[in-house]
């Protein structure tokens, strides 16, 4: 089942859209800087509302079915907060507006960075950065600023666990660093003896995901940060996996001096097929004013002013940190996500979002115990919100993680993560969430079971999956050698 | 609420699955020192009273539905046709993550596809990525991309004063350290003369001003840049293509741009879509995602995630970019307001915004005390030099119910007094002659 191209279904003369006239007399035009074609599609409403609606329905998503896709937190994402975001009053706003037009606004973004400075123990949030790795290159940017105040420009080398996303190296050598790896230890911690080997003070800091990609926390977090700051390094965390720590451990208090939140992923918003996102990024008294701008600040004394129509009192502004970095971006942030996050927040409270991180480590816990028999778990250990198996089955040396995941299709399931993280032969790392029901996930532990029989018993099944999806296996090669990346009239 | 469907029982059932009595057993890893601290924040809400909170908090605002709005620079007030937020409001699509499974994702992928398609048309380019974070940071990243493309050997970008002055920020913060030079706009009038060591040179067309150079102009820039073996960079408006040149026709190598006003609303600011597009031969030192045609084992055609030895997830440290999430379903909104302008439709929007822009600009120009500043064609925005400054200006129009222009002395301070206007298709004559009115108004007080 495939869908014809949207520039195939255009005729010519068809309109989708019809505009007022104008109402003004015209005013003759530039003709040397007119173009002569424009080749857009030219469709109907009705086929282009059919045409999108087919796509859609080709797609697996959180709300077609379970999605348990290590490091990405798939969660049901709650409608009200897709209501809440689609208000008029926020969405149809302008950036540039005067603060005393737009107080609705920046209250919303003061309280949210209130409550995240909260929930991971930092002294100050930035709600500018768009994604996670925006986060990521943000914060190490900030450790960069802190360093070169301090005139110590000896420190080029980011320390980066072997088992991290590649964001983090990435994010690392845009800032213009080295990168380092550190690798783990026999029970999936970074190794000690490898991180003090690797401390001198030529470190900038060391980015940790904690929990890591492993989904296990780092047992000896504390001493990894004090091993850090001792040689004059800063802690980034990569707060991917802040779905395990909501009201369980506050990344501050841990030793973190900067972190990136994944609004997209901890805190409900969609993922939107790959974003927005809102990776805002948190940060411990001593980098602070370093943060990206502008963020809200909130007036100690209440000012008024009397021309203002909307609001007389002029609470809250936006503001550059006194030694920011800049920008990371125009404007302030992804604000329509941000509310949706706000919401999320203010309908969980405390005792909500704690409850939140230990049901995803008790569903996770509970997939683990159910296939730790079957599939090798290379770390033995209980473990947070994800665990990572490992996929060649003993009894089935043919069969590879590929196509395991490939044969979940056929059984309504996203696969999990797979291939990562690096350290791990043929990972699958599975996240199931605290949204799923006990249901679903024995479900999904039960087609695993099978498939592991399958891989016996019949691999071609594996081998040849997905028979049941809109399209089977598709030649990734060919697509890389002969990139075709858009359609052209014949 | 927790959106959470376990029964207690279903948490017993679970635990002694695992062998475990407790749900504190699963945290022992974490230290006890930090181990669950308390969490100040207000009483959690019901939805009825969630709702009905950011209802009054979003109405503390001066929304433009309830006000004519003449702000632009870099966020435009366009019509967002209905089906456009019912495309992008099929959950199967806002629920999906990013399509690294291609046999379940064909949806998303077939979409970008077609973005990338339609971006491609626009500009007049070979290739389309993604979607980056916004137009700020596809600016950055296609400079980073001409550095590479010259594999790090120039070092020097050259940026026009013209260019949106958050763009330029945001340039400097992706470049730190002294490695590369960002130059070019430290005065109105800077040299922009390309040399060996230049990356590129990005300027904007239409520029901040509003303001479009003419064709003549582009072509001669594009050939001395060329000829100093360096990559054209434009940053445009995708609106303003619907009548105009696209960059492709005068010699640009790579098009940035911000999508929002192609069927995104305001939103304060976001989220947005940056759009980037590049001739082919520098196809491959491209940032961010790209989708590809393929055929699927039976001889399909299907579309999946391609070229990715050039992301962070298979290069790491070495990647052209380290940017993963971008802004998907905003690029799905920009396809599918494109789909629904189609060829006439765009054209038409352009068209009115022209118009319309330049009724406004002649009527305020007419206006005694206030000029209308810069001498060459414009698109939808231009500057006035007024007899009081702006912040004082906007105040008194807003108690008309108008949000007037961006005041430009913030960030040219030869500028001072001059404001920017923008006049889309979604101004009235009625709204256009009201701004025209308390215009005049301001120089009688």
């Amino acid at each position: 089942m495939t869908e014809h191209l949207i520039f195939e279904i255009s005729s010519p003369g068809r309109k989708a859209v019809f505009l007022p006239e104008l109402d003004v007399p015209a005013t003759e035009m530039p003709k040397e800087l007119l173009r002569e074609d424009l080749p857009l599609p030219e469709v109907s409403e009705i086929d282009l509302m059919r045409h999108y609606v087919h796509l859609s329905q080709l797609n697996h998503a959180v709300d077609t079915g379970f999605y348990p896709l290590g490091s990405c937190t798939m969660k049901y994402n709650p409608k009200v907060n897709e209501e809440a975001a689609k208000l008029p009053g926020f969405t149809r706003t302008h950036p540039y507006q005067d603060h005393g037009t737009v107080q609705g606004n920046l209250r919303l973004m003061y309280e949210l960075q209130e409550y995240l400075k909260e929930i991971g123990g930092f002294a100050a949030v930035s709600l500018q950065p768009a994604a996670g790795a925006h986060g990521e290159f943000t914060g190490i940017l900030m450790m960069r600023a802190y360093h070169e105040e301090r005139g110590d420009t000896r420190r080029t080398k980011v320390l980066i666990p072997d088992s991290a996303h590649g964001t983090n190296p990435a994010s690392s050598a845009m800032s213009g660093y080295q990168v380092a790896e550190i690798k783990s230890d026999q029970r999936g911690n970074v190794d000690l003896e490898a991180l003090r080997a690797h401390c001198d003070d030529t470190v900038v800091g060391l980015m940790l995901t904690n929990p890591n990609t492993l989904g296990l926390f780092e047992e000896n977090v504390l001493e990894v940060c004090e091993i850090v700051h001792e040689c004059g390094g800063l802690m980034y965390g990569d707060g991917a996996n802040m779905n395990a720590l909501l009201g369980i451990a506050k990344p501050g208090d841990l030793g973190f001096d900067v972190l990136h939140y994944n609004l997209h992923k901890t805190f409900s918003t969609p993922h939107g097929g790959g974003g927005p996102g809102s990776g805002p990024v948190g940060a411990s008294e001593r980098l602070a004013k370093y943060l990206p701008g502008p963020i809200t600040v909130k007036a100690e004394r209440q000012t008024s002013n009397v021309k203002r129509k909307i609001s007389n009192l002029q609470l809250y502004s936006l503001e550059m940190p006194q030694a920011s970095i800049g920008r990371v971006k125009a404007f302030y942030g992804n604000f329509g996500v941000l509310v949706k996050a706000y919401t999320y927040i203010r309908m969980l409270g405390s005792e909500g979002l704690r409850q939140v991180s230990e049901d995803a480590v008790l569903a996770a816990n509970y997939l683990l115990a159910r296939l730790k028999e079957v599939y090798p778990l290379p770390y033995d250990r209980s473990c947070m919100h994800e665990f990572v198996l490992s996929g060649p089955l003993p009894q089935a040396p043919d069969v590879h993680t590929l196509d395991i995941a490939k044969r979940l299709m056929d059984y309504g399931f996203h696969p999990p993560t797979v291939y990562f993280p690096l350290i791990v032969p043929e990972a699958l790392m599975i996240e199931p969430t605290e949204t799923e029901s006990k249901e679903t996930l024995d479900a999904f532990a039960e087609a695993m079971l099978k498939i592991a029989e399958e891989a016996q018993e019949n691999p071609d099944l594996l081998h040849e999956a997905p028979q049941t999806t809109p399209v089977t296996r598709l030649d990734e090669v060919r697509a890389a050698r002969h990139p075709k990346l858009r359609w052209k009239p014949k | 609420m927790s959106y959470i469907p376990h029964t207690d029982s279903d948490r017993a059932a679970m635990l002694a699955e695992m062998g475990a009595e407790d749900i504190g057993d699963l945290f022992l890893d974490v230290p006890e020192s930090v181990r669950y601290p308390e969490l100040k924040l207000p009483l959690p809400l019901s939805e009825m009273e969630i709702l009905g909170e950011l209802r009054s908090m979003s109405e503390e605002n001066a929304d433009l539905d309830h006000h004519a709005c003449f702000l632009g620079a870099g966020a435009y007030n366009h019509f967002v046709p209905s089906v456009v937020g019912h495309i992008i409001g099929r959950s199967e699509f806002y629920t999906a993550y990013t399509p690294y499974q291609p046999e379940i994702s064909q949806g998303t992928l077939q979409a970008i596809f077609e973005y990338q398609s339609m971006v491609c048309a626009l500009t007049g380019m070979d290739a389309a990525n993604a979607s980056h974070y916004d137009g700020a940071t596809s600016l950055a990243e296609a400079a980073i991309m001409a550095v590479n493309v010259s594999r790090g050997k120039r070092r020097k970008i050259i940026v026009s004063p013209t260019v949106h002055p958050e763009y330029r920020a945001t340039l400097r913060t992706y470049t730190p350290g002294s490695d590369l030079a960002v130059t070019g706009d430290e005065e109105p009038t800077s040299n922009l003369q390309p040399d060996g060591d230049t990356a590129c040179l990005i300027i904007q067309q239409p520029d901040f001003f509003g303001q479009l150079a003419e064709a003549s102009e582009l072509k001669q820039l594009a050939e001395a840049v060329h000829a100093a073996g360096a990559l054209l960079i434009v940053n445009t408006d995708p609106i303003s293509l619907g009548l105009f040149t696209p960059p492709g026709e005068y010699g640009a190598d790579i098009v940035v741009g911000e999508g929002q006003p192609l069927g995104n609303p305001l939103n304060f600011g976001g989220p947005y879509l940056g759009l980037l597009a590049c001739r082919e031969k520098c196809m491959r030192k491209m940032p961010g995602r790209l989708v590809g045609e393929t055929v699927d084992t039976e001889g399909r055609r299907g579309f999946v995630l391609t070229l990715a030895a050039r992301e962070q997830h298979i290069r790491r440290e070495r990647a052209t970019s380290n940017i993963c999430t971008n802004q998907a379903l905003c690029a799905l909104a920009a396809g599918a307001y494109l789909a629904a302008m189609g060829k006439s439709g765009l054209r038409q929007v352009a068209k009115l915004c022209y118009h319309k822009a330049h009724y406004a600009a002649t009527q305020i120009a007419a206006i005694p005390g206030f000029d209308l500043v810069g001498d060459k064609p414009f698109f939808k925005e231009f500057v006035v030099r007024c007899p009081k400054p702006p912040s004082e200006i906007n105040d008194a129009l807003l108690e008309q119910g108008i949000i007037g222009g961006y005041d430009l002395g913030q960030d040219y301070p030869h500028l001072e007094n001059h404001m920017l206007l923008c006049v889309t298709e979604m101004n009235t004559r009625t709204e256009i002659d009201c701004l025209v009115e308390a215009l005049e108004e301001v120089t009688h007080d």
